[in-house]
């Protein structure tokens, strides 16, 4: 199947300094993708260069075979891309409704059946439609952040840790979710800390160490591989 | 007894403009972070703008309404709104926006919006010159509030009236259009709005539009109350600080609502001691609160 997704050679960072270095990776649509590694690899770097929140110095970022690279949020929003980010990725003093309102800011009709649908997937937040977000529990509020990602009918969805801070019951409820989106034909993106867990859900894996593409396989390959279980899985295979 | 009241009512006229002033301060710290200390001296352009309109053109034409004032104040108040919202967005583009891109601290930010403020306060003068003037001279009697010994002018009524007109359109502009539920969602969290799909450098300029909008009807309305003069409205901003840090900080109804503490709170307080000391109830008020309650009594958001 053809990539929605690539990045080609790409670096970016922080100013002047480069965080990532020459990443070349891709996602096809309906796919589940995982990037992990240890902290300060780069992993939310790399999501957020995709996505036009950081300056690009070099390489290229394509959505759907053209080029997004240096477009800037609203308009890689606009071409059908959703990013949720680890923290803040609910706004707080907005009821539920107005979260996922603002979700779909860029559609201009059948705003109230996308939030209906998105009510169906998570009927947990219908119920609480006109409270203020602030009030709603970790779970709850991830399943909000994962809705009001949704609500423009997004091709590729970025997660950065979308299971951080969860409890376990609401860790599989989640990943749950992000199958059942990617069902959907929606390619996936994901960072993950869990990653034995993350990766079990996932189709592909990329192992990014110190800023560069150290490994990548099928997921199911990098839960078998006894080298990339020992440094980045915490597992001691023998 | 009727004392207190007839000192509540003047502090009721005097927070609506406060309160609107306020309300404009706090919208545009909620969205853009920094404090606008320019908010008091735009409040001055607009009721010298208003000035120039009816007086210096001459468009008041006779008086309505028993208001010390004609029609040409309506038509003068509907422009001073537009040439204001327009000033504030430019006064963005040109200064702040290219601060804000250098990544400049709010120090930074506050102080040059002070030399806005200042760079205001010398044209003014230059055109105007330094004495106060008035949009229509003459004594305006004041009349009894339903047969009872507390007096009110027509134009207080205007004022207050003004003040519940402007807060509704505000809550309807804030709650119920795509626009307003934009602007408390990049108040709430400016990253989470951009990747969201919401242009912020547009929701900006909207704000700073709306702030200027709202600076303009609290100006004028104080030189409809006071006099027209080019201090007034540097005098209010430390009230209107007081105003925006007592309602929670970015929370525009919070704002007008500090915004009448401050002013009633100030005005009944001369009941009792000098009214060479009323500035100070409001501030001590203000400690008092931010030792109990340091987010404000609504706390910070929209």
């Amino acid at each position: 199947m053809s990539n929605i997704l690539e990045t080609k050679q790409l670096s970016s960072g922080y100013g002047d300094i480069t965080i990532i270095d020459n990443i070349s990776m891709h996602l096809e649509p309906a796919e589940i993708v995982t990037i992990i590694g240890p902290n300060g690899a780069g992993k939310s770097t790399l999501l957020k260069a995709i996505f036009g929140m950081l300056p690009i110095f070099n390489g290229e970022v394509e959505f759907q075979g053209k080029a997004i690279t240096r477009k800037n949020p609203s308009e890689i929003v606009a071409l059908g891309a959703s990013f949720v980010p680890q923290t803040d990725n609910i706004f707080p003093s907005l009821s539920i409704k107005e979260n996922l309102e603002i979700g779909g800011y860029q559609r201009i009709n059948e705003l109230d059946e996308q939030i209906k649908k998105m009510f169906a997937l998570f009927p947990e937040l219908a119920k609480k439609s006109n409270e203020k977000a602030s009030n709603l529990s970790g779970g709850q509020r991830q399943s909000l952040a994962l809705a009001r990602a949704l609500m423009l009918d997004p091709k590729i969805l970025l997660l950065d840790e979308p299971s951080a801070a969860l409890s376990p019951v609401m860790r599989i409820f989640i990943f749950d979710k992000i199958k059942e989106i990617a069902s959907l034909g929606v390619g996936i993106l994901m960072i993950e800390q869990n990653a034995e867990e993350a990766l079990k859900e996932s189709d592909r894996g990329y192992v990014l160490a110190g800023g560069t593409i150290a490994f990548h396989d099928t997921a199911e390959a990098i839960l078998a591989n006894p080298e990339v279980g020992r440094l980045f899985l915490g597992l001691q295979k023998e | 007894m009727e004392e207190i009241l007839q000192l509540t009512i003047f502090g009721i006229v005097i927070g609506s403009i406060i309160g609107l002033g306020s309300m404009g301060l706090t919208l545009s710290y909620g969205i853009t972070k920094f404090a606008n200390f320019a908010h008091g001296d735009i409040m001055s352009l607009a009721m010298y703008i208003a000035y120039f309109i009816v007086v210096d053109i001459g468009v008041m034409g006779p008086t309505v309404f028993s208001l010390s004032f004609g029609w040409g104040m309506f038509l003068a108040i509907a422009v001073t709104v537009i040439l204001l919202a327009i000033f504030s967005v430019v006064v963005d583009k040109l200064i702040y926006k290219k601060l804000r891109r250098d990544r400049s601290n709010i120090v930074t930010m506050a102080i040059a919006s002070l030399g806005v403020g200042i760079i205001i306060r010398a044209a003014v003068t230059m055109f105007w010159g330094p004495y106060a003037r008035l949009y229509v001279p003459g004594i305006h009697e004041a009349v009894p509030i339903a047969g009872s010994k507390i007096l009110i002018k027509p134009d207080q009524i205007f004022i207050i009236g003004l003040t519940i007109v402007v807060t509704l359109i505000m809550y309807y502009l804030l709650y119920h259009t795509k626009l307003g539920k934009a602007m408390r969602a990049t108040a709430d969290n400016p990253d989470l709005a951009a990747v969201s799909g919401i242009n912020i450098n547009n929701i900006l300029a909207y704000t700073w539009a709306i702030t200027g909008a709202l600076t303009a009807v609290a100006g004028i309305m104080l030189g409809i109350q006071a006099q027209v003069y080019i201090n007034l409205g540097f005098n209010l901003l430390l009230p209107m600080f007081a105003a925006v840090i007592l309602g929670g900080i970015g929370n525009p109804w919070g704002a007008l609502i500090g915004g009448f503490i401050v002013a009633i709170s100030s005005e009944v307080s001369t009941a009792w001691i000098a009214t060479g000391y009323k500035p100070a109830v409001p501030f001590v008020i203000l400690i008092i609160m931010l030792i109990v309650r340091p987010r404000g009594i609504f706390g910070s958001n929209i």
